[in-house]
């Protein structure tokens, strides 16, 4: 176990911090599981992540987790109560399948962030590619830059909030998801429509920006908003050129 | 003038191509402007194990008594990664069926004779009841391209997870499940609105390729901290090379399910059209693991039209590990029994072909959501019959293996086996029967 006491610039004197050069993600990992409800040990510094893959994969317990540089795919991979810090960019898969707690990637992320999430807030400074929210499931997720091609691809439940812009095919079969996008949308996927943008939504806006502290810093009015025009929900020899 | 009443007439002449049930599926196409969706597995004839016959003993090999010599049939499945690894008395497991395709007393009972005889159930597209949970002392947690209902607490439960890549009756394929099986309950499982047509994904949302999946593994054991044994299944497509791929993913086991496997809703076209027959993916599947040093280190269950013990010790013989039964245990809770006929009547069907399982009006209580049909399945009863049915599966299995000298089922081989057909000694590559001709043996499949 290469768990030692560090005090560093942005963590307290009580962090932990874990190596990664110098054990592997298990070891990490199986510490963060064995923490019991009441844990003491409430940070967390991993360093030398060198895009390792499942770091802090499967938490649930309610630690910080501050993670210095990049990470490979699923990091913080269904995610219950943790807060997990990635002070980088993050690999395929960010926070898949999240229940509950937070990931926020500094940089940008890779495809299927935020994949099939349940709960919990996924926030990403950068952009995020291809499949962004795909299959999402009542998760929030924030993106402060643009979204890839077919994100909230059969996306259920949740919001996604882009503050950029979204590529081709958004929304491709959603059901209940909404989505909001602030710049363009290169094209919309089948049976994904622009939708009025009522109070209701507003307000619900204004929560999703409230959880990530951005709330000031950019006009609700610049949004749009997207969600499912619901005509896929029944089979339909109408519907045959969608499906 | 040709005198008409003399002249002698052919008979009235049904065309091959265009049978009868072709032509009835012309005329519904052409009403409706939609494909077919039903249940169950291919119904066409394919080369299977029918066409394979056992030697049994002879002056060069002896038998076992019948009755009082051992012939074990425990297996252990998930010896290469996983800290927990599954022990089952019988080497015959129940297949995922997902709630929601299955009524909860199905379900139940699934668990119930599964547990009574030892053997794992598992869940299905829709995620993890607790009635299923508890119900079944072993069991194994689907992984779906849907996800739907995933969750890492029901990781933790599980026995063991199968990530499940392809279906035999639908090689990528994803699932379908129409609104009148929607119910709230099912609805809150999935998150989605109550009543709709519900299509599950045919990907898996955040791996695409053999490199991700073993990421993806990764990520599970990591979850659940290295305890639980892996599976993939595969539909039978090209299981040489699926096989290969899974255990370079790292499985611990692979499952391959050939086409005439169930599915709970599927388009016809998909189902007699896409995929290989159970009997040609087995040694394709044996072989990539043999090739690999793997045979027995990472386990393969088989699956697939498995209906009598004679198929169980032919897919064993082969090479497989296990087998999982899907359909034939649904007909040991009650599934198309004749005691229904005339609601199957009614249906427009008849007892043992009905297969609009999608449609939810099961008149024996099992691919169903109405409360009301659903309470004519007892759940204790039915699962009674299934552990008698999983028994006579094992009884005859055994039989099998004693016939042919073999202490433990495990030890049936190839060597046991001839073929009825050219068809199926060039699929399950043994000889045909009465010749030492293997068709193809010399070349590759
Ligand atoms: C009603 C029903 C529902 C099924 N649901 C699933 C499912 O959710 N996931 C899955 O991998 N396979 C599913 N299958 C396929 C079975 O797991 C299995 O592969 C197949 O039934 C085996 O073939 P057999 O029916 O001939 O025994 C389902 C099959 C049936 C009959």
């Amino acid at each position: 176990m290469s768990l030692q006491m560090r005090s560093t610039a942005s963590a307290d004197a009580g962090a932990r911090v874990f190596d990664l050069s110098a054990a592997p993600v298990r070891e990490l990992n199986a510490a963060l599981h064995a923490l019991p409800p009441d844990t003491n040990a409430t940070l967390w510094r991993v360093i030398n992540p060198r895009g390792l893959h499942a770091i802090a994969a499967g938490v649930d317990a309610p630690v910080t987790i501050e993670v210095e540089g990049n990470v490979g795919y699923y990091c913080g991979g269904m995610n219950k109560q943790a807060s997990v810090i990635v002070e980088g960019n993050a690999g395929v898969g960010v926070a898949e399948n999240m229940m509950s707690g937070l990931v926020h990637v500094k940089g940008d992320a890779s495809q299927a962030a935020g994949a099939t999430g349940c709960g919990g807030l996924l926030v990403i400074d950068g952009n995020a590619s291809a499949r962004c929210g795909i299959s999402m499931k009542g998760i929030d997720i924030v993106v402060k830059g643009s979204v890839g091609h077919m994100s909230a691809f059969m996306a259920q439940a949740g919001a996604l909030v882009v503050l950029g812009d979204a590529g081709d095919a958004l929304g491709d079969s959603l059901y209940e998801a909404k989505l909001f996008v602030r710049g363009s949308v290169a094209s919309l996927g089948a049976d994904c429509i622009e939708k009025e943008m009522r109070e209701e939504h507003k307000a619900l806006l204004a929560e999703k920006l409230t959880a990530v502290g951005i709330l000031g810093e950019v006009d609700i009015g610049e949004f749009r908003r997207y969600g499912s025009a619901r005509t896929l929900y029944h089979f339909h020899v109408d519907n045959v050129s969608s499906y | 003038m040709n005198d008409l009443t003399n002249t002698p007439r052919t008979l009235p002449r049904v065309s091959a191509t265009f049978d009868e049930y072709t032509l009835s599926e012309i005329r519904r196409a052409a009403a409706t402007g939609i494909y077919d969706i039903r249940g169950a597995g291919a119904k066409r004839k394919v080369p299977h194990f029918d066409d394979l016959l056992f030697l049994g003993a002879s002056i060069s090999r002896y038998p076992l008594e019948g009755y009082r010599e051992k012939c074990s049939t425990e297996i252990v499945l998930g010896t290469r990664f996983a800290k927990k690894p599954i022990e089952l008395k019988i080497p015959i497991t129940i297949a995922g069926m997902s709630f929601g395709s299955l009524s909860a007393n199905a379900k139940e009972a699934l668990g119930r004779g599964a547990s009574a005889m030892g053997t794992s159930t598992t869940t299905g597209d829709g995620g993890m009841t607790q009635e299923e949970r508890g119900h079944s002392k072993t069991l194994v947690y689907q992984y779906l391209p849907s996800r739907y209902g995933m969750n890492p607490d029901d990781l933790r439960k599980a026995d063991a997870i199968e990530v499940v890549v392809g279906q035999g009756a639908k090689p990528g394929g994803g699932g379908m499940l129409l609104g009148q099986k929607i119910t709230e309950r099912v609805a809150r499982m999935r998150t989605l609105p109550a009543g709709i047509d519900q299509r599950s994904a045919c990907r898996h949302p955040d791996w695409t390729g053999p490199d991700d999946l073993e990421i993806k593994i990764e990520e599970l054991r990591e979850i659940t901290d290295w305890e639980k044994p892996i599976y993939v299944k595969v539909g039978a497509a090209r299981p040489y090379y699926d096989t290969a791929l899974a255990v370079k993913s790292g499985a611990d086991v692979v499952v391959v399910d050939g086409m005439q496997g169930g599915t709970a809703a599927t388009q016809e076209v998909f189902i007699e059209n896409v995929g290989i027959p159970t009997l040609a993916a087995v040694r394709q599947a044996v072989k990539a693991l043999q090739d690999l040093g793997m045979h027995r280190k990472v386990q393969l269950i088989v699956s697939g039209g498995i209906r009598n013990g004679a198929d169980v010790a032919k897919a064993l013989a082969l090479g497989a590990d296990a087998v999982a039964i899907g359909t034939a245990a649904l007909v040991a809770l009650g599934d198309n029994d004749p005691h229904w006929q005339g609601e199957y009547e009614k249906l427009g069907t008849t007892a043992g072909a009905y297969d609009d399982w999608h449609e939810g009006r099961d008149p024996a209580g099992i691919t169903t959501q109405d409360p009301a049909l659903m309470a004519r399945l007892d759940p204790v009863a039915a699962g009674r019959r299934l552990a008698n049915y999983l028994a006579v599966l094992t009884l005859e299995t055994q039989t099998i293996a004693r016939a042919c000298g073999k202490s433990h089922v495990h030890n049936l081989e190839p060597e046991d086996l001839v073929a009825l057909t050219i068809e199926a000694a060039a699929m399950a590559n043994v000889p045909l029967a009465g010749t030492d001709w293997i068709p193809g043996r010399n070349g590759n499949f």
